[in-house]
């Protein structure tokens, strides 16, 4: 199905690299790249937002001690949750997710993912890492909700090399991961709801359930 | 306007001595706060309701039954009081009582807590905050409005012909607010019944609160209890000061800095950009403090939040005195300015109870018995304009 002309999508991008130049960033940016490709190929046009959380490290930390975000960790917050889609990255650190990547998604509203589609992405130094993707990022993701793409990629120091014939290569891998996350994003109306802060639950009656009298 | 100190009783370390007040000396220090409060000509004393260490008021009218005693002319109140988790017929009968020992100088702000566990200890489901909230009340209003109650809900032992006692002083209940940081649901409880809202405002951005309280000035219009202006708002503050402005920073910082809720977080900068504390001359608290008009609108209570985080109770008597000598007389003449004459202000025992006089009198043909819902509030507020509050009353008929 080819979209009509002039179509808009906006993808978000968070990376939980902490080095500079960071190969986390490096796989997001790639990621990215990819998917913003196939929703061209469907007349898409896509705004990428990408953030490193590095840069918001104390704003997180301070909203996980005062329990409020700080203005610019609140529209970083509003824009991520906002977009059609979201490519979350992180290294992993012994065993998981680095703290500072689940400390930010402790921090944003637990309701606030809900039906995003998410694709999920880890570095780290050797394959034997590679897991943590499906025991640590993708269950979280679910917990809030998300629609995480069944394609995961993970990308160790020797995949920036020529890689295992073994195996897909990390390009193949992107590719694919890409194509299912810009199937949903192509789909998705997120971006463009309107969203009540004040919205009630459905049936609320301020003066209770209704004693019986 | 009224101005006054609410107090969360917190047990805290002071970090810059090491000293730690006993049970018995923060109680203590709670009650000479309160009778301070009076002595510098301020308006309300709040105590807070924690039932777990290192907090000390569980028990907050026998707390309010002192001050009645010792005091003359302060409203007496609470910030907050637990509406989920304690029986609203001890709320009804403990609050009635007070009413009488202090002569009506007694209203509550109600809440849920900030204690998870104060749940499951007082044998309910955290999960149930809001619904124990609102149906809560709803059985406190109807114990001290009807003499009779015939009570059936979820969360409590059905009553058959139950009167609370003592009745409410003059027949006049006490005037609710309804405390909130962030729930829309309590906002609109509050509008729904022309109750007030109180914003506890210092933990949160100036933009939140500005959202919160916007939102219940329109539903308080939308269930016709008058104009969105005219609904009844209490803000929390928070401040620190001294005659200059660099010598309250340098005094004040070590108690942030270690202070339970946001130490060792963002600077004291940052949360002073973010939040309404202030910490500065006593000029800068009354700039601050009048700008806190530009987004909520014209407001009825402001109470600071002065003895935690282990500051010594003569400190805390100290920034009293310069908020009686040196910020509200100022304040009061300036929120004054400007402010329209529909705007009301926030209702005490005197003005409901000439509202329920003036309300028992032969009634204009426009009211009729459906009114009864809004009486207490629409009408102790504001003189009676014809039509407004009274005849438009939406909630009466879509309510309980």
């Amino acid at each position: 199905m080819t979209a009509p002309k002039g179509k808009q999508r906006t993808l978000a991008v968070v990376s939980a690299g902490l080095s500079q130049p960071s190969s986390t960033r490096l796989l997001a940016d790639k990621l990215a790249a990819a998917t913003v490709a196939r929703l061209v190929d469907e007349n898409i046009e896509t705004r990428v937002v990408t953030y490193e959380l590095r840069d918001y490290a104390q704003d997180v930390m301070n909203n996980m001690l005062t329990g409020f975000a700080s203005p610019r960790l609140e529209t970083m917050i509003d824009a991520v949750t906002a977009a059609d889609g979201l490519i979350a990255v992180t290294p992993i650190f012994t065993t998981s997710y680095s703290g500072l990547f689940k400390s930010f998604f402790d921090v944003i509203d637990n309701r606030s993912l809900t039906d995003q589609p998410v694709l999920i992405g880890a570095t780290a130094g050797t394959a034997r890492h590679s897991l943590a993707l499906d025991f640590a990022l993708r269950p979280m993701f679910t917990y809030l909700h998300a629609v995480v793409v069944p394609t995961s990629v993970f990308a160790a120091s020797e995949d920036w090399g020529s890689g295992d014939a073994r195996v897909a290569t990390l390009p193949a891998r992107i590719e694919r991961a890409a194509g299912e996350l810009a199937a949903l994003v192509a789909r998705s109306d997120r971006s463009a709801r309107v969203l009540d802060p004040f919205e009630l639950p459905a049936g609320f009656n301020p003066a209770g359930l209704g004693p019986s009298r | 306007m009224q101005f006054g100190i609410f107090t969360v009783g917190d047990i805290t370390t002071d970090p810059t001595t090491g000293d730690t007040p006993t049970e018995n000396a923060r109680i203590k220090a709670m009650l000479t706060i309160a009778q301070k409060v009076e002595e510098v000509g301020l308006d309300v004393f709040a105590t807070g309701e924690h039932h777990n260490p290192p907090f000390v008021p569980s028990s907050p009218t026998t707390l309010l039954g002192y001050i009645a005693a010792k005091t003359e002319r302060i409203i007496l109140s609470t910030a907050t009081t637990l509406i989920t988790t304690s029986d609203p017929v001890k709320i009804a009968e403990d609050f009635a009582t007070l009413q009488h020992v202090s002569d009506g100088r007694v209203d509550l702000t109600l809440g849920r807590g900030n204690t998870g566990p104060v749940y499951p200890w007082f044998g309910k489901d955290i999960r149930e905050g809001i619904p124990l909230a609102l149906e809560n009340y709803a059985l406190l209003r109807r114990l001290w409005r009807e003499d009779y109650v015939d009570w059936e809900g979820q969360f409590r032992t059905p009553l058959q012909g139950f009167q609370s006692t003592p009745r409410p002083l003059d027949g006049v209940p006490p005037f609710v607010w309804h405390g909130s940081i962030r729930s829309p649901e309590i906002a609109e409880q509050a509008a729904y019944y022309g109750d007030g809202f109180f914003s506890n405002h210092i933990f949160w951005p100036a933009s939140h609160t500005a959202k919160m309280v916007g939102y219940y000035r329109q539903r308080f219009e939308h269930y016709g209890h008058g104009t969105a202006a005219q609904a009844i708002v209490g803000l929390g503050g928070q401040v620190f000061m001294s005659k200059n402005s660099q010598d309250a920073k340098r005094d004040f910082r070590p108690y942030f800095d270690n202070a339970p809720v946001y130490g060792n977080g963002p600077s004291m900068e940052d949360f002073t950009s973010q939040t309404p504390l202030t910490v500065g001359s006593p000029q800068e608290v009354i700039d601050r403090t009048l700008g806190f008009r530009d987004y909520v609108g014209d407001y009825q209570r402001q109470l600071w939040l002065m003895d935690h985080a282990g500051l010594p109770l003569k400190t805390v008597l100290e920034q009293l005195d310069l908020l009686g000598e040196e910020v509200v007389p100022v304040l009061r003449r300036e929120f004054a300015k400007n402010r329209p004459a529909t705007v009301p202000d926030a209702p005490t025992h005197e003005s409901l109870r000439l509202a329920r006089v003036a309300a028992s009198a032969p009634a204009p043909a426009t009211t009729g018995a459906e009114v009864h819902h809004d009486l207490d509030t629409a009408a102790a507020i504001s003189p009676p304009r014809a039509g407004s509050a009274f005849g438009l009353s939406r909630s009466a008929g879509n309510g309980s």
